[in-house]
Formats: structure tokens, C-alpha cells, sequence
């Protein structure tokens, strides 16, 4: 039993935490030559032949710095369905994608193309008319699609099973990301901030809910590194541990942003400090593809029925 | 990182299961550390135990243990959990005195005690707490007044699980009256023999007298037994309680388990509406949560040697998740919920330990002083105090 990342994962968590806090707004074609849109694709189309796990730490940095580009549709939950020659495009930085697995499409206004789920399978729909919505998280904006014609099959309804999981995973890591932040701007402030002659983190009122926080976060980064892993050995407890994840992960960071705005004070409620931001964040990612009640009845199902 | 036994952790796991099997009698399971019959049988269980080779894994060879991974003792309190084995009755002596007694003790100490804690014929007992003494353990005041070559200890402690049937006494005692907070602390190894020593049962919150009291009325302390230095007391101290929170998490955990499988079946029987689905799900998650968290923390034990700061909220997390799965358990007995004991559903296992829960977020650390360790050692926040 080993619970500990590589020297080389740990080095691509470092490498990637200090190009995001230079490059806060990489492109495509930035993070391709990085080899991150390649990071899980096989050597033999292209790509680094590394794991989810590997994919797993690129979310969670991802996450963290609130990336405003087709990095979680293209690659959790297209990735799967692209045939070979198709994931060469995208570790070569030539092609990004999204995929309509229902009403509301994420990354309409970055993602290149875009990939439909249909009665038999995965298809790529080209000529839609994309209409991208206001969304509350402006750096993650929902769409719909409307039109269009399916010009090819990508895969078949097998790959589906896998794209939702490598999107539950996704979304619980870059949920660390966002919670690790949070508490992270929470605990500076706190330290900093004086009123009544004292920096406000000698009150238990403040230091204890940052503390939860801190425990909150710890447990979502386990569950969500589990996930990663099942994911990527193809573990039989890989659905359970996604799910289980993302609830727990999307919750945490919730309440988080939440318990970091109220530390903040005023300060936490404006328009110009980031908290807002990633708060905005964690309500998409608690929303999208079911929210943390909806996924502990799949549980709860998986455990009792 | 690889989620799976090693070859040699499976064939440990398997050794034991098999182990177990074979020499976990009805009369034992479920036997917990408070009830009687469990003193009766509890030595003969330990010695077993320790004859198997069990005891002291990962303490070093040249001081009677195994000299075993880390992994393996976490296996090891996985399996006896999900056996529901009771433990070594000298849990005491096995996870606080011994290690302390590793590292401040003298060769004599050394050779005097730890062979006999491994096998059960002796066992601890803790003092450390005191009517005046609880979250702010420095405010000890039980006196220690050394005279030529002994000290004479008078005063009281409370808390103390297995004084009853305690052979020795980790004792933290104020050896210089004039001195305040943690200076003047003295660490003694008292016989619990000794003339002058009092143990009163502490009837608790669940009928049961899990805890004593213990009075001390001008007991002999041979000053040879001081672990560590005359006023160095502390320091031992802290030693002793970074031991009692580092190997908990597993066994924690386990229990946890147990108990939750044991939810599930009741759930299952009964029935349960949504919302209580719903927090039997949340339960599993947070439990598969510290399962990952203390593996998360044993594999940084493991390759840094110092525990790393995931593992500071397992205990925590544990004592507010035992609470909510015991409660839940009682709404889904509803109306038999207030029966007690035979007459309660599953011979009052949940009545039992609804009730012991409330003593989780108290004892080895309250969650209060928990938070403050988080907010002030962990995150770096101002300290208050």
C-alpha cells in the first residue's frame, strides 16, 4: 500500500502550480507545448503515455487558478471517445472539444469542436449554432447547442461509463484546488487582518471554521486522489469512488469559499477580490452532472439496495 | 502510488485473518475495554496475541517487538477491528508508556518494563489529567516532593482507564511547588501497589466504569523511576501524547467500520426513508475519507519519517462521525430507541455506544483543543494564548 505520489508526479504538481501563478491565462496552444493536452493520451497517438493520475494533478492546479479554457471538457470528457488519430490533434495543441451529454454544454466560447452523446454513441457535430449563456461563473460559461448535423461516430455508448467517472474525478480535484485556495486567502487574512489591537485569527470564531476547512480539504484531497487511482487502474470501485468524491470534494470547497468570504468580511463580498470567483467556481462544479445529494443516492443505492 | 497490499502485507493480512479464525472465540468478539468479563479474559487474549507474534510490530527487536513496518500494525489494527477482536488489555502501556519508556528511558527502565507490556503480565494506567487539569494539562498540581532518594506524591488524578487492574502509573507531577505551567513537571513510573495508592471507579455517562480516580496519600516514589529529568516532566509528556494521537487513526477508523456495516444491516432490516439514506451514504464517504487520509499520512510517515499535517484531523473527523452514526442508528430504532441493555434491539450495542460517543470529541484531545492545534501548528494562525 502506497498513498504517496512519485518524485515526478509531485515535480509536475510544483511545475504546474508555478507556470499557472506566472501565466494565470495560458492558451491551448501554451499548455500543449507544456505537454499537458497530452499528458494521458498513449505515446503511440502522441501524448506523454502517462495516467489519470497525472491528468488528476493538472485539474487540481487547474482548479486552483480558475483556468478559463476547454481543458476539463477535452480532455475528462471527450478524451475517451476520440479515436486515435483524433487525440494526436489534441496533445499536439491542434484541436479542443466539448461534449453535450444533455441540455447545458460547458466551454462553448473555447472549445474548438464539439462532440455530441446520441442514441448509439459519441458523434462529432459540426455547423451547430452555439449560444453561450451567462453564467455565474464567467470563467467556465454553460451554452446550448442548437442544429447541426452528425457528421461521425467517435465511439460507442460503452465509452460512457468512462466519461462520466473521468469527469466526477476531474471536477473533485479541481474542487481541492479551488477549497485549498480558499483556505489559503482565509488563513492570510485572518492572520493579518487587526481589529481590536489583534489579528483576528486569535478568535476561535475565526480559526476554528478555517481549521474545518483545513480538514475538510485534507479528506476531499483523499477522496479524490482514490478516485483518480480507481480511475486509472480501472479499480471495480471506480463508479462508487467518483461519485463519492465529487460530492465530497464540490461540498468541501462550497463551504470553503463560504467560510473564507464570512472570515473576509466586507472585503469577501466585493466584486474585486477573487474569493467571489472561486466561490462562483464551486457552485458549478456542486452543480454540474449532479449535485452531492443526487450523487450520495447513487451511493446510497450502490450501499443499501 | 499504488492502493493495494504489497506481496508481504498480503500474506501478513492473510496470516492474521487465519490467525483470527482460528483463535477468536464467540465468548471474545465484540468484548469491549470496560465490560468485566473482558478483565477476566482480557490477559490471556493479550498474552495470545503477543505468543503470535502481534505485539509490538513496529517496536525495535532489541526491545522484544517485531521490528515491523508501519503498515503491518496498520493492518493488523484494520483486521482485529473488522474481527471485532477486543485489543491487548495493556493498550496503555503498549501505546503511550512503552514508546515514552523507548525514548526517554534509562537501560534499566528499558529492561525493567517493556518486555512486560508486550506480554500483558503488567499493565498501565494513565495520570495525567486532574480535577483542575484537563485540556490545559500544564495546570498539574498533584505534588511530587523528592526526600533523599524518593519522592512522596500526593494528590489526584482522574480519567484513568485500567487503574483498577494497573500494575504501574505514568504520573505527571509537580515536583517544584513554586513553579507554574510547564516548567517544574516531573514524569514518574508509580507503582500502583504502592501503600497510600486509592482507586475509585468512575461510574460514566453509560452505567459502565470505564474510568477511575486515583488518590495519592504521601506515596514512595523510588527516584530512580523519574522517566526523563527532574523538571523536564513536559517534554516526556508530550512524547506520551504524540503516541497516543499517531497510531490511533486506523484502529479509529475500523471501529468505524464495524460500526457502520453493522448500520447498514439495521437500515437494510428496518428500512430507511431518504433523508436517512442519504446520511448513511455521507457516513460511507467520510469513512472511505479517513481510511485514505491515514494511508495518505502512514505513506509520509513512511517515506519522510514525520508525520505529515492530513494526519493532525483524523481524530477529529472520527469522534463527530461516530457521534452522527451512532444517533442515526437510534432514529432508525425509533420508538425501541430509549431501551437499554438485554431489552433493547441487538442487546442495547447502539444505546451503548450513542451513549460512549459523546465521550469521543473529550477524550485524547477535545475537539476544541484539536481545532486550536490545526488553526496555530498546522495552518500558522496567531496564537491566542
Amino acid at each position: 500500500m502506497d498513498f504517496a505520489l512519485t518524485p515526478e508526479q509531485e515535480e509536475l504538481r510544483g511545475q504546474a502550480r508555478s507556470f499557472l501563478e506566472q501565466t494565470p491565462e495560458p492558451s491551448w496552444q501554451q499548455l500543449a507545448e507544456l505537454g499537458w493536452t497530452g499528458v494521458s493520451v498513449p505515446e503511440e497517438a502522441g501524448g506523454a503515455g502517462l495516467g489519470f493520475l497525472e491528468e488528476a494533478i493538472l485539474h487540481e492546479a487547474l482548479g486552483r487558478a480558475l483556468h478559463h479554457g476547454p481543458f476539463f471538457s477535452t480532455m475528462a470528457l471527450t478524451l475517451p471517445a476520440l479515436p486515435p488519430e483524433l487525440q494526436a490533434e489534441v496533445a499536439a495543441g491542434e484541436a479542443s472539444w466539448t461534449l453535450s451529454t444533455g441540455s447545458l454544454v460547458p466551454d462553448l466560447d473555447t472549445a474548438a469542436r464539439v462532440a455530441v452523446v446520441a442514441g448509439d454513441g459519441v458523434w462529432e457535430l459540426e455547423g451547430a449554432e452555439r449560444q453561450v449563456l451567462a453564467t455565474t461563473d464567467e470563467t467556465r460559461p454553460l451554452g446550448r447547442l442548437a442544429g447541426g448535423a452528425a457528421i461521425r461516430r467517435l465511439a460507442g455508448p460503452e465509452v460512457l461509463p468512462e466519461i462520466r467517472r473521468r469527469g466526477r474525478a476531474a471536477l473533485a480535484l479541481e474542487a481541492c484546488g479551488v477549497a485549498r485556495r480558499a483556505l489559503e486567502l482565509g488563513v492570510e487574512h485572518a492572520s493579518t487582518r487587526e481589529q481590536f489591537g489583534k489579528p483576528i485569527g486569535i478568535y476561535q470564531a475565526i480559526s476554528h471554521p478555517l481549521a474545518d476547512t483545513f480538514a475538510e480539504v485534507e479528506l476531499a484531497r483523499s477522496l479524490s486522489l482514490w478516485a483518480a487511482w480507481c480511475v486509472a487502474e480501472g479499480d471495480g470501485q471506480a463508479e462508487t469512488a467518483c461519485a463519492a468524491a465529487k460530492a465530497y470534494a464540490a461540498e468541501a470547497a462550497v463551504a470553503a469559499c463560504e467560510r473564507s468570504i464570512q472570515v473576509h468580511g466586507g472585503t469577501g463580498f466585493t466584486w474585486e477580490h477573487v474569493l467571489h470567483r472561486l466561490y462562483k467556481r464551486a457552485l458549478w462544479i456542486e452543480a454540474y452532472d449532479r449535485s452531492a445529494g443526487a450523487l450520495r443516492a447513487e451511493v446510497a443505492a450502490a450501499l443499501l439496495d | 502510488m499504488d492502493l493495494r497490499d504489497t506481496s508481504g502485507e498480503a500474506e501478513f493480512r492473510a496470516g492474521l485473518r487465519a490467525w483470527l479464525a482460528a483463535n477468536l472465540t464467540g465468548e471474545l468478539q465484540g468484548l469491549r475495554g470496560g465490560a468485566r468479563r473482558f478483565e477476566e479474559l482480557g490477559r490471556e487474549w493479550s498474552r495470545k496475541l503477543y505468543d503470535a507474534g502481534y505485539i509490538g510490530l513496529t517496536w525495535p527487536k532489541e526491545h522484544g517487538g517485531q521490528g515491523a513496518p508501519y503498515s503491518h500494525q496498520a493492518i493488523f489494527l484494520e483486521e482485529m477491528a473488522r474481527a471485532e477482536a477486543p485489543g491487548h488489555i495493556g493498550v496503555i502501556g503498549l501505546g503511550m508508556a512503552g514508546p515514552t519508556i523507548i525514548v526517554h528511558g534509562t537501560e534499566a527502565q528499558k529492561g525493567r518494563y517493556l518486555a512486560n507490556i508486550l506480554s500483558a503480565d503488567e499493565i498501565w494506567c494513565q495520570g495525567f489529567s486532574e480535577p483542575g487539569a484537563g485540556s490545559d494539562l500544564a495546570a498539574v498540581r498533584c505534588g511530587a516532593e523528592l526526600r533523599g532518594d524518593r519522592f512522596v506524591v500526593n494528590g489526584q488524578k482522574v480519567w484513568s482507564s485500567y487503574a483498577q487492574i494497573a500494575d504501574f502509573c505514568i504520573l505527571v507531577t509537580r515536583s517544584d511547588p513554586a513553579s507554574q505551567g510547564h516548567k517544574g513537571l516531573t514524569y514518574l513510573i508509580a507503582d500502583m501497589r504502592a501503600p497510600g495508592v486509592e482507586v475509585r471507579g468512575l461510574r460514566q455517562i453509560t452505567g459502565e466504569a470505564e474510568f477511575n480516580e486515583i488518590f495519592f496519600t504521601d506515596v514512595e516514589v523510588p527516584a530512580e523511576n523519574v522517566l526523563g529529568e527532574i523538571g523536564g516532566g513536559w517534554q516526556v509528556a508530550m512524547t506520551t501524547l504524540l503516541h497516543e494521537r499517531g497510531t490511533m487513526g486506523f484502529s479509529l477508523t475500523a471501529v468505524l467500520e464495524v460500526s457502520l456495516r453493522k448500520l447498514i444491516a439495521l437500515a437494510r432490516e428496518r428500512g430507511a426513508g431518504a433523508v436517512q439514506r442519504d446520511r448513511i451514504a455521507q457516513l460511507w464517504i467520510e469513512l472511505q475519507a479517513l481510511r485514505y487520509t491515514n494511508y495518505r499520512a502512514l505513506s509520509q510517515l513512511l517515506k519522510t519519517g514525520t508525520p505529515g499535517p492530513e494526519g493532525s484531523v483524523s481524530k477529529l473527523v472520527w469522534s463527530e462521525a461516530n457521534q452522527r452514526l451512532t444517533k442515526l442508528a437510534l432514529e432508525l430504532l425509533g420508538p425501541e430507541a430509549p431501551l437499554f441493555e438485554d431489552d433493547a434491539p441487538c442487546g442495547g450495542f447502539w444505546q451503548y455506544h450513542q451513549l460512549r460517543s459523546r465521550g469521543n470529541t473529550i477524550e485524547a484531545g477535545t475537539s476544541e483543543v484539536l481545532r486550536n492545534i490545526v488553526a496555530e501548528r498546522v495552518l500558522g494562525l496567531p496564537r491566542g494564548r
